[in-house]
């Protein structure tokens, strides 16, 4: 009974190539438009040590993209993260990663490390 | 200790959710337990080198390394996915009567197996480097004991393997009738939500600007920081504040699923109705 479907194996579905190579492409696509323009956008940034950021408290401006720079100068990693604002971003040990924020609405948002919840807390109003 | 175990916990659950609605979705398939343990061991093998190249991958790309590099996976897991749903479409009829009949498994192709086993290991490699790179942290420190360290992780090991069984089982107990189009429909959802993710990721490294402000909120009702908003999340992809594009690629994700399972399900055989007894 069961070599009944030996033969049949479900080859790649074609449709299913044409989907990935159309998501492929528009990945490109955007990757080879220019930047936002570079002075709607402003940098920041926060260092974490002994699990604290610093700063913890920002005030940021409604409607401006932000590229946050993090400094993880603790030898641990943390998962830098806020559901409020739609990230999470491991960041290893000694080492620095880049977070973009779209334009912020007016409002408060919070932002933690999820592997020190007890200490790494902080938050950013946007006004 | 509680911290090892909340993360440990959170990280297997989220994974062993989509290994249970794998499984569950592929009864019956010849070879799918070696497939899915094979699975498994690769995403652990993966996880640890992730962890280990984890800040290079992250400087890779002008900074956007960790976003592009999830993105990709999660969108080869969606493609893995997918082939999945449309193979099972295709045998679930076939499938539902053999394991009536003889409670045997049904020989399946190579490459549907190696679709389950590579969805199976994104899912562990995603979410293990985190646990890996936890525990590597919590070492450093030296602030919990390896002791502490390991019965924390063990007990959260086994705390989310225990909740992914249950789901496994509740799909389980579904009556084969009705099973597959359940994990059919299921693991759509399921990759549909990941197309999500990946979308979120390629907009979070500034790749993807468009229709990229959120549609609602309906983090009052269910917040996705919550369990239940956790499960779900995995589970059927569900999201308290999504932005148009990524409501766009969960519709266009599930349609195109639906559409060619649909298209390419078994024709009805006749003496399926008739097959009950």
């Amino acid at each position: 009974m069961n070599f009944r479907l030996a033969g049949r194996t479900a080859a790649f579905p074609r449709s299913l190539v044409f989907v990935s190579a159309a998501a492929l492409g528009l990945v490109v696509a955007y990757q080879s438009v220019p930047p936002a323009n570079a002075s709607d956008e402003m940098e920041i940034e926060i260092s974490i040590k002994d699990h604290k950021f610093e700063p913890s408290a920002l005030k940021l401006p409604v409607g401006k993209r932000v590229k946050i720079s993090v400094k993880n100068l603790d030898p641990s990693a943390e998962e830098f993260e806020s559901k409020d604002l739609g990230f999470e971003k491991v960041i290893a040990g000694n080492s620095d990663a880049i977070i973009r924020l779209k334009p912020l609405e007016a409002g408060t948002y919070i932002f933690y490390g999820e592997y020190h919840m007890d200490t790494a807390l902080g938050h950013i109003v946007a006004e | 200790m509680l911290a090892a175990l909340v993360i440990v916990f959170r990280e297997v659950l989220e994974a062993g959710l989509i290994v249970g609605v794998v499984l569950a979705a592929s009864r019956g398939v010849q070879g799918r337990n070696g497939a899915v343990a094979l699975g498994v061991l690769a995403g652990v093998v993966g996880a640890t080198v992730v962890a280990l190249f984890a800040a290079r991958i992250s400087d890779a790309f002008d900074g956007r390394g960790q976003e592009l590099f999830i993105a990709g996976i999660l969108l080869f897991a969606v493609l893995m996915l997918a082939w999945h749903v449309v193979w099972m479409a295709e045998h679930a009829r076939e499938m539902t009567l053999e394991l009536r009949r003889l409670g045997s498994e049904v020989a399946a192709g190579k490459q549907s197996l190696f679709a389950l086993g590579a969805a199976v290991a994104i899912a562990v490699m995603r979410e293990g480097s985190e646990v890996v790179l936890f525990m590597m942290g919590i070492v450093m420190q030296g602030k919990d004991t390896a002791a502490e360290l390991l019965i924390g992780s063990g007990i959260g090991l086994l705390l989310g393997a225990a909740v992914s069984l249950v789901l496994y089982l509740g799909l389980a107990a579904i009556p084969l009738k009705r099973m597959f189009s359940v994990t059919g429909v299921l693991v759509t959802l399921l990759a549909a939500g990941l197309a999500a993710s990946a979308v979120q990721q390629l907009s979070n490294a500034g790749l993807l600007n468009i229709l990229d402000t959120k549609v609602w909120d309906t983090s009052w009702l269910l917040s996705q920081d919550s369990w239940p908003g956790r499960v779900l999340h995995v589970l059927i992809g569900y999201m308290d504040r999504p932005t148009g594009m990524q409501l766009i690629a969960y519709a266009i994700t599930a349609c195109t699923i639906f559409a060619m399972a649909y298209s390419r399900r078994a024709p009805a055989v006749s003496k399926q109705s008739s097959a009950r007894a």
